[in-house]
């Protein structure tokens, strides 16, 4: 069984995706969206890039591709469903997760490192982090803005599980990058089985590249592939 | 009264003299798609014919070059299998007409120089030059033109990695846009232009031709502006960057299973180059049916196709055998496809067009038989006045608010606002990102690293040609050097005025010399280059602007190579190399403080720099910090640290001239310990600590003030 690495054309993080997955462990499989049988995966991540070149608007034609439908399945049993950057729009956009993702607030391009605080450990990405941990991980988008009409989305259907914060955690506007509503980088469902943000873990999973933060992300979602296994 | 029609080559932008070089090679007047084939490729664009003769000086010869220039990039060999593609390309002229896709398609270009050879292209960086931001124009332009280039390289997926950027009233009415680009590709990988196999077939993959870049090369390129040149719009190409991430895929899956005999990119002149490009390189000729080509329009002339500059195209060369195969593979990737032509014996490129022959020309004849001008050249008579000029700089200096001034130049101040628009960390190979010296980049599975910086320095290089143009050489191995790469290899940009102005063309070959000279001190081959002349807007030419992308490689890489941010408080501050030399011509004082330019920059001792060059590389090994003193000198690169850094500094007492002194080869060094072992002069002159840059009896500024002013410079312009 892998994980299996969803592949748009116009998907550019596949590469990087993989070789995260790698570092704790877990086997990854590039899949062509054209594939419609996700039946050897036992965990599911939809990269970060320009899917369909983002034309319409992110993930609108990503989300009928036909490994969608796969996706859609797996979303709903307790298969671990991860979305990266433009997969966390792809997911939105499929309606897997609440809410969606529009344009930064001052209509700029923004490829940074920024602070996420964790909101929850209840999601296969949060798992083995703590409530309240701030880790440091690249932001690259231009549609990065969260936006939903779940207020303040705690006990709905989603919950918050990262959130854009100062160095010391504090969640000021100054350290919303975006415009985010309530300073929002990533979300799950309520099994916790989806999780998708908009920060690039994979970015991080190193000291060498400035940050090995994301690192603990990659490790959740290793342990909820195995916990689901056994 | 009857009105006299314009010849159609001149309309073309040819003149008299090369038609009549057309009509005796052809033996017959042309007819009029071989016109506009020939029109194209002799283009200044395409064929260099008012530099080629000098860019001989240049020297490739080091046995690490596996590809010097005249391919589509140059190829060097890092060791154990890898190599690495390199190249520089201009699009000035298309980002004036219209800065978002003239950007974006200068990249889309340089891109494809890369996966051309075999590369998967792994880093972008870009030179730019505007006029002043005080112009709403300027303003436009630089945000067009960043816009273009995230644009297009954010979602090709592939990293811009950094660049530079200059402002100069010379550029108001022509901006200079440079990208330079890196591959890197495992030996067996390599592929060539060169088509061969008689019967082998020419597949054109991607993008459908329309009628977007007709006469891009040559009415845009080859051409100065004049006012009402927005008409030229339509000849500017537009890109689309999800068909070349397709393309890049596509190409990379061809190599990787070796079904093309040759490849070659679709740039200037379209069609019409790629096919003759790739039959004269290859001593072959081609048969090629227009009507097979796939059009995104209709009722396209066999002329406007073959000189059709739509982006995101390859013309593969393709074994019988395996056209299936490509065909099937270009179909998985969601791209176009088609079988165009198929390769002769030769030496006829011949185009048919509904059965009938529109075009036969020699193949080679396009690229080969095209002009070289010996262009007369005369020393500009403004070298005395400005040499005359000498910049007048004050012995006591108030250092707080000339370094405040400096700070908030556009080109001296923090230029994250352009860096964090664009994506550095795709591949995850970033180690040392944009904002330093020079970028470094490892390569993943082996301890190699590699290292870019592009540099240019129009205003010292107007000053003094040769000079400048060499210490621009220079301070791109010092920028490598710093994350302890050695400089490897060189790609060059040579932006000049109208050649037809014999100053222009003394700037232009005294340049060359200069960085000729200066790579050679230094092993350094240039591996190839591009020329861009015609920068010159209603009469006014720009200033000399030769650019040059410097390749460092490491082996290994160092384990914490240096970085702006790693100075901490009770470290001491060295500078290594020559001593401050009172250079102030074309320096960032005379600019800003004194609103002149003036002097003449000091020469550079070649020996001084080889020896600078390979010190800083070694001292990249044990220094947590290594800076280049550049614009703005001393003071400015030790504030960087500060602010990268999040400390403050004291500075022992030194004549203050000297903080702001742009004498070459000198770099700063930080790092524990009261001591430094190199080979070369060094002092110790202060230590970083506390919240304060103090310059001793030169005065003071809070680090937290001083971090504002540069922070703000630019986006306080923009917005």
């Amino acid at each position: 069984m892998t994980t299996a690495v969803i592949v748009f054309p116009g998907t550019n993080c596949e590469q990087d995706t993989e070789y995260a997955l790698n570092m704790v462990g877990l086997d990854a499989e590039l899949v062509w969206h054209r594939d419609t049988d996700l039946s050897g995966a036992d965990s599911v991540v939809l990269p970060g890039g320009f899917a369909h070149g983002d034309y319409l608007r992110t993930g609108a034609i990503a989300r009928f591709s036909p490994i969608m439908k796969e996706v859609e399945r797996l979303a709903a049993t307790d298969v671990p469903v991860l979305g990266i950057c433009n997969g966390f729009q792809v997911l939105c956009e499929a309606g897997i997760l609440g809410g969606a993702l529009v344009a930064n607030q001052d209509l700029k391009f923004i490829c940074k490192p920024v602070t996420v605080r964790v909101a929850s450990t209840d999601s296969v990405l949060t798992a083995a982090a703590t409530v309240g941990q701030v880790l440091r991980i690249p932001l690259n988008s231009y549609e990065g803005n969260y936006i939903t009409q779940d207020s303040p989305l705690q006990n709905g259907d989603d919950h918050v599980i990262l959130r854009y914060c100062d160095t010391d955690g504090s969640l000021t506007a100054a350290a919303n990058p975006n415009g985010s509503a309530h300073a929002i980088a990533g979300i799950a469902n309520s099994r916790g089985n989806v999780a998708g943000l908009m920060p690039h873990p994979e970015r991080a999973i190193e000291s060498i590249l400035g940050s090995a933060d994301g690192r603990v992300l990659f490790e959740s979602f290793a342990a909820s592939v195995s916990a689901v296994k056994a | 009264m009857t009105v006299q029609e314009t010849p159609a080559h001149i309309q073309l932008g040819m003149t008299d003299a090369e038609y009549t070089d057309v009509t005796d090679l052809l033996g017959r007047e042309p007819r009029p798609a071989e016109l506009a084939m020939y029109s194209v490729m002799w283009s200044e664009h395409c064929s260099y014919k008012s530099s080629r003769i000098h860019l001989g000086r240049f020297n490739s010869n080091q046995p690490w070059v596996v590809v010097g220039p005249g391919e589509n990039a140059g190829v060097v060999d890092l060791g154990d299998g890898w190599l690495a593609a390199l190249r520089i390309e201009s699009h000035n002229h298309p980002s004036f007409v219209e800065p978002h896709q003239g950007a974006a398609t200068g990249v889309g270009g340089i891109l494809r120089d890369i996966f051309t050879m075999g590369a998967r292209p792994i880093g972008v960086w870009d030179a730019i030059r505007f006029g002043p931001l005080e112009e709403t124009r300027n303003r436009y332009l630089l945000e067009g033109v960043v816009s273009g280039i995230a644009g297009y390289g954010n979602a090709v997926g592939v990293p811009t990695l950094g660049g530079e950027v200059e402002f100069a009233d010379r550029f108001s009415k022509n901006p200079l846009v440079n990208v330079m680009a890196l591959g890197i590709l495992r030996q067996d990988q390599l592929v060539l232009s060169a088509a061969s196999g008689e019967g082998n077939l020419a597949i054109l993959l991607g993008n459908a031709t329309g009628k977007d870049g007709i006469g891009g090369a040559s009415i845009l390129a080859s051409a100065s502006f004049e006012e009402g040149d927005e008409e030229k719009r339509p000849s500017v190409q537009v890109g689309d960057p999800f068909e070349e991430k397709k393309l890049i895929e596509a190409c990379l899956e061809l190599y990787d299973k070796g079904l093309v005999v040759a490849i070659q990119d679709l740039g200037a002149a379209g069609i019409s180059c790629a096919t003759s490009e790739t039959a004269g390189n290859g001593g072959m000729g081609m048969d090629v049916d227009i009507d097979a080509v796939h059009l995104r329009e209709p009722g396209m002339t066999p002329g406007e196709i073959l000189m059709s500059e739509s982006q995101e195209r390859m013309l593969a060369i393709v074994q019988p055998d395996n056209v299936d195969e490509v065909l099937s593979i270009a179909s998985r990737w969601e791209i176009d496809a088609s079988t165009i032509g198929n390769v002769t014996a030769g030496p006829a490129l011949r185009v048919y067009s509904q059965g009938t022959l529109v075009a036969e020309v020699p193949a080679a004849s396009l690229a080969d038989d095209a002009p070289k001008y010996d262009r007369p050249s005369l020393r500009p008579g403004y070298l005395d006045e400005v040499w005359g000029q000498e910049p007048q700089i004050p012995e006591d200096l108030d250092a707080a608010h000339v370094l405040g001034r400096l700070l908030d130049d556009p080109a001296i101040g923090d230029r994250s606002w352009i860096s964090s628009q664009y994506d550095h960390m795709l591949f995850l190979n970033t180690v040392v990102e944009p904002g330093h010296d020079g970028s470094l980049l490892r390569i993943k599975g082996t301890a190699k690293g590699m290292a870019v910086s592009t540099d240019g320095d129009s205003l010292r290089t107007y000053l003094d040609p040769r000079r400048g143009a060499a210490r621009i050489v220079f301070e791109s191995a010092l920028n490598v050097a710093v994350t302890g790469a050695r400089p490897y290899a060189l790609v060059d940009n040579l932006n000049f005025g109208n050649p037809e102005n014999p100053e222009v063309m003394w700037q232009l070959i005294e340049a060359i010399e200069g960085m000729a000279w200066a790579c050679e001190e230094i092993d350094v081959p240039v591996v190839g280059g591009n020329v861009s002349l015609y920068n010159q807007t209603d009469g006014t030419d720009i200033y000399p602007a030769p650019v040059v992308g410097m390749l460092g490689f490491c082996d290994p890489m160092p384990d914490q190579p240096p970085r702006l941010d790693r100075a901490e408080d009770g470290m001491s501050i060295w500078v290594i190399g020559q001593e401050p030399n009172g250079d102030f011509a074309a320096s960032a004082y005379d600019r800003i403080i004194n609103a002149s330019l003036g002097g003449r920059p000091l020469d550079v001792d070649g020996d001084m720099a080889r020896r600078v060059i390979a010190a800083t590389a070694t001292l990249a090994y044990e220094m947590p910090v290594l800076h280049d003193i550049s614009s703005g000198g001393l003071a400015v690169a030790l504030a960087e640290i500060a602010f990268k850094s999040g400390v403050g500094f004291t500075l022992d007492e030194l004549p203050h001239r000297d903080l702001f002194d742009e004498t070459p080869l000198r770099v700063i060094a930080v790092g524990p310990g009261h001591s430094l072992d190199t080979l070369v002069p060094h002092r110790r002159i202060g230590t970083f600590t506390g919240d304060v840059l103090d310059f001793s009896t030169a005065g003071s500024i809070s680090l937290d003030d001083a971090r504002t002013i540069w922070s703000n410079a630019l986006p306080n312009r923009m917005h």
